[in-house]
């Protein structure tokens, strides 16, 4: 057995040793007479990346705030390794207050964390999603893609394990989208598990270890992501036929 | 315990910071306080009510009123961008958040009573000359207990629909006590009555105080989950 192989088998053997970061069995939500969601069971480990993709009105985001614990299930449990302070959110709005700067805003953030030194951990991951330059300014005069931005280094401010990112790539131009994929790649290489939620699955397809589809709140199909982007989205699309 | 109170001055300074920068909450409840001592001022009728009647109530119906719409800013911004979101996922005690905004609160409500008790003067012409101490004390004791109160009623209100509408509707019934507390007060110490007059009253405020700040305090982190 060569040197690299054994090493892969000690990670997978230490994966399957170890308790997944995030346990969630036979999830339901209702609103009302409405099911949104029905039996949904997912099981995340470090360093693991799964993509739920799924048509508008699937879930997608019932399921996160469910994940985040920002909502009960009606039915079933989540169970996040070391408790809630180990989740980072980046949800569908920014949770950044519009009057305060970037910095300000980040800094808030990581006093209620507890982190060391909030205002240079701030300037520290803002630096991380490129900006910087924009570090002083209110977020309210920032644009969408710069405002995601700075949401996307609130979540990665506490070094979380768990990333719960909703529709990452929203209002990021080219660069910063490739950006954000290196840094969120390098945070999946660092051992963090991210659960990503996104209508288009050809955005986050390298970076994915598995793949999801998420149709009327019930999994269509999902496990180890498969080698092709193109067999997966082949077998959305007949899902959704069907 | 310095954990707790770290949280709650981190938030709290959040919320001034905020205002400071917006200043929505502070001039439309300032801006309120005066139109109400206006229309208040100009629709007595002289002839059949005095100013002196009319003064304490005039005062606490300003002060209250003006401090819900203070009140109403509080968690107002922070549904805007889902902000609330990001308080709730912190791993920090939900009494300590409701402290910092508590204490944000009071300091609106205080800016807000500390311009327009000035205004009211002028308006009604009231001499506070041997009562501003007792006024000031009793506007410290009312304010206290129904800040608590609109701040755990803000908090409740802030996911719905129609908060501005539901805040007032829920929390003035819970007003009465305090109000007409300080009103009696005010009316005592404007009439240079004793203070074995109003000191009833103001244990009652006191009263008001401890039970609902406590209760509030217990009830706001259930009430934030969901």
């Amino acid at each position: 057995m060569t040197g690299a192989r054994s090493d892969i088998l000690l990670a997978v053997q230490a994966a399957l040793q170890s308790p997944p970061l995030l346990e969630a069995r036979n999830l339901e939500r209702r609103f009302g007479a409405a099911r949104a969601l029905r039996g949904l069971s997912l099981s995340v480990q470090a360093g693991e990346c799964h993509l739920i993709v799924g048509p508008n009105g699937a879930g997608k985001t019932t399921l996160l705030r469910l994940l985040a614990g920002l909502a009960r299930p009606t039915a079933g449990t989540v169970v996040i390794e070391g408790g809630r302070r180990r989740i980072g959110l980046l949800s569908h709005q920014s949770q950044l207050y519009n009057e305060l700067t970037a910095v300000e805003n980040l800094a808030f953030a990581a006093r209620l964390h507890g982190v060391a030194d909030p205002a240079r951990a701030a300037r520290t991951c803002l630096t991380a999603v490129g900006l910087a330059e924009r570090a002083d300014d209110p977020v309210g005069k920032l644009s969408r893609g710069m405002v995601q931005r700075v949401a996307i280094a609130k979540a990665l401010l506490h070094a979380p394990r768990l990333l719960l990112l909703d529709e990452p790539f929203t209002g990021l131009d080219l660069q910063a989208t490739e950006q954000t994929l290196a840094l969120l790649g390098a945070e999946r290489a660092a051992g963090r598990a991210l659960v990503l939620v996104t209508h288009d699955a050809q955005e986050a397809w390298d970076l994915a270890t598995h793949a999801h589809l998420l149709v009327r709140g019930v999994w269509a199909f999902g496990g180890p992501r498969e080698a092709s982007l193109e067999h997966f989205l082949r077998r959305c699309r007949e899902a959704l036929r069907g | 315990m310095a954990e707790f109170l770290r949280v709650a001055l981190a938030v709290a300074g959040k919320d001034v910071r905020v205002e400071l920068r917006s200043k929505t909450a502070l001039v439309s409840a300032i801006a309120f306080a005066a139109l109400v001592l206006v229309i208040f001022n100009f629709a007595r009728d002289a002839a059949a009510v005095s100013r002196e009647m009319l003064a304490p109530s005039v005062l606490w119906i300003t002060f209250s009123f003006s401090g819900v719409i203070a009140l109403n800013r509080s968690f107002s911004l922070e549904r805007e961008n889902a902000a609330l979101d990001g308080l709730l996922l912190a791993p920090v005690s939900r009494s300590a958040l409701f402290l910092g905004k508590y204490l944000a609160n009071l300091a609106f409500v205080f800016s807000v009573e500390t311009v327009a008790l000035p205004l009211f003067v002028l308006f009604f012409g009231v001499d506070l000359s041997g009562s501003l101490g007792g006024i000031i004390l009793t506007a410290i004791l009312a304010t206290t207990g129904f800040v608590a109160v609109g701040t755990v009623f803000a908090a409740m209100t802030a996911r719905t629909r129609f908060a501005e509408l539901m805040l007032p509707l829920l929390v003035l019934p819970f007003l009465l006590p305090p109000v007409i507390s300080a009103v009696q007060v005010t009316a005592r110490l404007l009439a240079g009555r004793p203070l074995s007059e109003i000191a009833g009253w103001l244990r009652i405020l006191g009263f008001y105080d401890l039970v609902f700040v406590t209760l509030c305090l217990l009830l706001f982190p259930p009430l934030m989950d969901e």
